[in-house]
């Protein structure tokens, strides 16, 4: 196979931090070549440079042996290259067609041609087997289409090399096999692909190559064939990695949270949650599995008081719940870790000091009749920032100048200060690195240890088996199955999450 | 105490810029109508605080803009750009004059808090209900505050034409203003307590809009409520994952910056003009708030020496008018003043990444779809 | 109801939604492309003002309306250096235009005519009907020897921008670059040009929905002519979903509400004059009521775009 894509010492800096250090990878024409590293180990900067968004400072780029620059999208989009990103560049109430051909549309006189559109819309996915109905508007699509249409634009501008940022993370298993597949078909037509991802499993289903980035630089490139997931994570991380925590044997008591009958409308006003029923008990961590979309936002939120519950009945510790302000919930004893830190759980303009009362600012000791006891609340800052090792120069700062990691742990310490009987954890460790996965895992395990009751809702299947005493997989808004950690293998869990019923579940074990 | 100042410097250099600004483009206007900008400028300092009762007349023009300063910083704070003080100022001068009207029979120490009362909740009722329309309806408070001045307006104008009038009430000759408030609901003149104010106006609401700016510190940076006005303000969502309603402190910020606007009308009505006059137009004093309170840093205290500094121009255009210079000049100045910070213009010019907005939340108040 | 009556409600209708209309198309092109253009009332405000100044300089209304479209687009030029390219808080933004606009035209009159309140009569006005020979249909010649050159133009502004937004590639850009900038910019779509371009083109039709208040009805320019109606025209933009032809209902929608007001004031019903002023202002509180919680503005609109965000 011939070289078409070298980058040569590619180096980048910000202030403050080097991105990128002296980079260098070589694609060649028909691989599938994975890019991978923990957060911030600069692979999407890497691939950012690529595709013109920005400016190395230093080394150069060379396709097909020419050297070239590349300054913009539309420069990159013109040699060849597409980006499927991560977060969709689809406009939601565009259709298809109008997304595909947008920047490069045909024309009839003054006018769009959406006829001609449509038809060379249909050409590309009939060419490269990627079956889409052009009328279609995005906001109606799964997000597996989306992701297809994503593809679709760029092979539509005549992409040669394809880079995929995060392809899999939103995407059912099923999805992802069919993604393989895709991509398969793509590399017999002679497309070249980047794949940047930090799920070794799929690295080793998918690609051809890997290179592996660690803190802005390469750590090596390897045969897929030749290497192993333990290998790749040691090579990612720079240590022996053990993810997998050790849980003492508890039996689960009370329950803490029962949910019967649940059914919750999304913004849109169509259910988003449908009848569901579960219950978790004492010491126990009840996990939600399944792809990112399926309702679990909903089903958080409507348990929190964040959105309102269109029928059924939610009760903590024996107090009926539905349908209660946030506050009442609170006050009932919940905590919540929510799955967007910096929109939820955090006022990133307000200092660390006012962000760890949020929820409790009202009780005292820190506020009497409506005053706020300042002295109170600046010690309590300092305690928790003590006691949960959250780095910063002082309470003071910003939340958010915070890195990702140190956020988390300032929402976790406000929340464990609560001391609930419930604690709602939703994708608690998306975006962390490896040291602060573990911290929270051990939070978690901790909470469950002393007795508390903790909901965990998790897109990565590990995460779960790790932690969970049980697994419920819900699938389109509906509970599909519990099942008892000890039961569960990832196969299943995938099946269920795709939409598979328990006793199917029967057939493939 | 350093790190403090340097502080407080970061946050007052873009209002400090875009003032010295303003200047600077009004000294071209100046210079456009063929006068020297110094002499000019001289000239408005001299009238605004060359003496004790230019001195007084500068107090007393400061009032009713402090007031709706600091009604547009605490929307600003709950991030709301609350545009409609002009409105909730106009309605608490007709409730003003109304109670005043209706009670004067009460005692001095009965009916002037009484009527300042009335004032603060008319104008918290005509803000309150922008708040609400907000909170319930998700109606963008920009559109429908300006919608409620110019009812304000009219419903004021027919107030005053009919059941307020003079020939109504007091079958005197009919009149383009209102019954005159009585005596004991009127508020004292500095000139009585000290007597070299001279022939200024100025009166003791100076002091009730310095009280207010005070307790409204108070209230937004030390109570819980303030805590959870800013809360919303800044992060709507956090807010209410906190337990804290952004329904309720959307109405309650926007009743609070409705009053306070009202209490601005109430203390001019019972300070100054004592009666309200049939206007063709809004007083305008609700705009200049905006100004004020932007910078001001949207801060109560700043609001303080953000308001002299509009108090200075407005008392100052005077005695530019009548060295023959346009006293447009000085809404020109202050015009300069608010597109400077709106696009922190000249700060981003000279290429300071700095965060200057990071405490005038009003500059983040970002997106506000309808 | 008599004909002449009906016809006559319809063309004041007609006419006082003109300049809504104009206005609201204004804030179609801005808010389409993600620019809240809070700024209206100040844009028609300018070109009210200098549209009957230069037909005092030229003598043509016709290049005064020139002259203020040209200054509108000046004036907006001012909201796109913020919006666009400082990315500052366009809602402050379009209040500081208003303020400073209002400030520097009351400058104006004051330097060049040595007055305040208003300037003189314009020596030239469009307040007749253009086209004489439809006024020979009939039944319909009355009706259509009331309307204005403005509300030819405006009208035919609908079909235009409907035509630019919908049916021509960059009205797609346009439609994308609002909805989410970021997807525009990726597949090579300018997206600070796009907005300025939209920024400016807003600029020219509110400058003329101001020389259709002034030329185009008193054939002078007064002191808070505008009275509120910038923000009028942004209310039947959310009304009209920010499209062009449901906007163009809205605004016929308030423009028949200010008609009312004027025939009940001409027909002498006894309700106080402040009462009737304040229909528009009132109607258009309560559509809001009425519409708000389903309209959907375009995604992006009032955010400012950053380049380099990651």
């Amino acid at each position: 196979m011939d070289t078409i894509l070298e980058m040569h010492n590619i180096t980048k800096v910000y202030p403050g931090v080097t991105a990128l250090d002296n980079v260098s990878i070589s694609i060649k024409k028909g691989e599938v070549h994975a890019l991978i590293g923990e957060n911030g180990a600069g692979k999407t900067t890497l691939m950012n440079i690529l595709y013109g968004l920005y400016q190395p400072d230093a080394g150069r780029i060379l396709l097909n042996g020419k050297p070239v620059s590349i300054n913009s999208p539309r420069e990159a989009i013109a040699l060849g290259i597409g980006m499927v990103h991560q977060h969709f560049m689809l406009v939601e109430n565009f259709t298809v067609a109008e997304n595909i051909v947008l920047g490069h549309e045909p024309r009839k006189g003054l006018t769009l041609d959406m006829e001609a559109a449509k038809a060379s819309v249909r050409e590309v996915s009939d060419r490269f087997g990627l079956e889409v109905d052009p009328d279609a508007r995005i906001e109606d699509i799964s997000v597996g289409l989306s992701q297809r249409v994503e593809i679709l634009k760029a092979l539509h501008k005549g992409a040669e090399i394809l880079i995929l940022d995060e392809p899999t993370a939103v995407l059912t298993p099923q999805e992802i096999d069919d993604l393989g597949e895709i991509l398969q078909n793509l590399t017999k037509e002679g497309k070249s692909i980047i794949m940047i991802t930090h799920k070794l499993k799929e690295v080793l289903g998918m690609s051809d190559r890997v290179t592996i980035l660690r803190r802005g630089k390469v750590v090596g490139t390897v045969q897929t064939s030749e290497t192993t997931a333990d290998e790749l994570a040691e090579m990612m991380v720079g240590r022996e990695v053990n993810l997998s925590s050790d849980k003492a044997e508890k039996t689960a008591g009370e329950v803490i949270l029962s949910v019967e009958h649940l059914t919750v409308k999304d913004h849109r006003n169509l259910p988003a949650v449908k009848d569901v029923s579960f219950e978790v008990r004492q010491g126990e961590i009840l996990a939600i599995a399944g792809v990112d979309g399926n309702g679990q936002k909903e089903l958080v939120e409507a348990i929190t008081g964040l959105m309102p519950t269109e029928s059924g009945k939610v009760t903590l510790c024996g107090k009926d719940i539905t349908g209660a302000n946030p506050r009442t919930v609170i006050e009932a004893g919940t905590g919540h870790i929510p799955q967007d830190r910096q929109k939820r759980g955090l006022i990133l303009q307000s200092s660390l000091t006012e962000n760890l009362i949020l929820g409790y600012h009202y009780r005292p000791p820190f506020a009497k009749n409506g005053r706020m006891d300042q002295v109170k609340i600046a010690e309590h800052g300092k305690e928790l920032i003590q006691e949960f090792d959250i780095r910063t120069p002082n309470q003071e700062v910003s939340a958010g100048s915070l890195s990702g990691g140190n956020q988390q742990k300032v929402i976790i310490a406000r929340e464990f200060y609560k001391d609930p009987s419930l604690l709602i954890a939703a994708q608690p460790t998306r975006g962390l690195d490896v040291g602060a996965i573990e911290f929270v895992h051990m939070r978690l395990l901790e909470q469950r240890d002393n007795n508390k009751a903790v909901l965990l809702v998790s897109l990565e299947l590990d995460e779960i088996m790790n932690l969970a005493d049980r697994i419920a997989v819900i699938y389109h808004g509906q509970i599909v199955g519990v099942l008892d950690a000890a039961q569960a293998t990832e196969r299943k869990l995938g099946l269920m999450m795709a939409g598979g019923t328990s006793e199917d579940k029967g057939d493939v074990s | 105490m350093k790190g403090k100042l340097t502080y407080i410097w970061s946050v007052t250099r873009l209002p400090v810029v875009a003032v010295a600004f303003g200047f600077i483009v009004g000294a071209l206007c100046i210079a456009v109508t063929g006068n020297n900008p110094l002499v000019a400028y001289m000239a408005l300092f001299k009238g605004s605080l060359g003496s004790m009762p230019s001195i007084g007349e500068t107090m007393y023009k400061v009032t009713p803009i402090l007031f709706t300063g600091l009604a547009a910083a605490i929307s600003f704070r709950c991030g709301l750009f609350n545009i409609g003080a002009e409105g909730q100022y106009v309605v608490a001068t007709v409730a003003t004059v109304a109670v005043a009207w209706f009670g004067q029979e009460l005692p001095r120490l009965i009916l002037l808090p009484l009527i300042l009362i009335a004032g603060f909740c008319a104008g918290g009722i005509w803000g309150g209900f922008a708040g609400l329309l907000k909170a319930k309806r998700g109606i963008n408070e920009v559109i429908s505050t300006i919608m409620l001045n110019w009812i304000a307006l009219y419903i004021a104008n027919y107030m005053v034409r009919v059941p307020l009038s003079t020939n109504v009430l007091a079958g005197l000759p009919r009149a383009g203003h209102s019954v005159i408030i009585p005596d004991a609901a009127k508020l004292t003149k500095l000139k009585e307590l000290v007597s070299s104010f001279g022939y200024s106006s100025a009166h003791t609401g100076i002091f009730i809009a310095l009280a207010a700016a005070v307790v409204m510190w108070y209230i937004l940076f030390k109570t819980t409520t303030g805590y959870e006005i800013r809360t919303v303000g800044l992060n709507a969502s956090a807010a209410e994952y906190g337990g804290i309603s952004k329904a309720k402190n959307t109405v309650l910020a926007m009743f609070l910056s409705g009053g306070l606007a009202g209490l601005g009308g109430a203390v001019q009505i019972t300070g100054l003009v004592f009666m309200v006059n049939q206007s063709p137009a809004l007083p305008g004093y609700g705009f200049t708030g905006l100004s004020v309170a932007l910078v001001g840093c949207s801060h109560p205290l700043g609001v303080i020496p953000s308001a002299l500094l509009f108090g200075i121009l407005e008392n100052g255009s005077r005695q530019m008018q009548l060295a023959g210079i346009p006293s447009e000049i000085t809404s020109i100045i202050s015009g300069v003043i608010l597109v400077f910070i709106a696009g922190s213009l000249i700060l981003k010019l000279a290429g300071d990444k700095l965060k200057f907005f990071g405490k005038n939340p009003a500059v983040d108040t970002g997106k506000e779809g309808a | 109801m008599t004909t002449a009556i009906f016809i006559s409600l319809l063309t004041s209708a007609i006419r006082l939604a003109t300049p809504l209309l104009l206005a609201a198309l204004a804030g179609v092109y801005s808010e389409r492309s993600g620019v809240v253009n809070i700024a209206l009332e100040g844009i028609m405000t300018s070109g009210a003002f200098f549209s009957v100044w230069f037909t005092h300089v030229t003598g043509s209304a016709w290049l005064g309306v020139s002259m203020g479209i040209v200054f509108g687009i000046i004036t907006s030029s001012l909201l796109a250096v913020i919006a666009v390219n400082l990315k500052g808080n366009q809602v402050i933004a379009g209040t500081a235009i208003n303020l400073l606009v209002t400030a520097v035209v009351a400058f104006l009159l004051e330097i060049i005519w040595h007055r305040s309140g208003s300037t003189p009569n314009a020596p030239s006005m469009l307040t007749t009907n253009p086209l004489k020979f439809l006024e020979g249909i009939p039944l319909l010649g009355t009706f259509f020897s009331q309307l204005t050159p403005f509300v030819y133009i405006a009208f035919l502004m609908v079909g235009i921008t409907f035509f630019v937004l919908w049916k021509t590639p960059w009205g797609l850009h346009v439609r994308a670059v609002g909805e989410h900038p970021r997807a525009a910019d990726t597949v090579g779509i300018n997206v600070y040009r796009t907005r300025w371009i939209c920024v400016l083109i807003s600029g020219a039709l509110a400058g003329l929905a101001g020389a259709t208040l002034s030329l185009g009805t008193v054939g002078l320019f007064r002191e808070g002519m505008v009275a509120g109606k910038g923000f009028i025209a942004l209310a039947a933009l959310v009304f009209g979903k920010w499209h062009p032809i449901k906007t163009m209902y809205a605004c016929m929608f308030f423009g028949l509400f200010s008609a009312f007001n004027i025939l009940a004031q001409s027909f002498g019903v006894d309700a106080p004059t402040e009462f009737l002023a304040m229909i528009p202002y009132v109607a258009t509180i309560l559509v809001l009521i009425g519409v708000v919680g389903k309209a959907q503005a375009p995604k992006a609109d009032g955010e400012p775009y950053e380049k380099d965000e990651k």
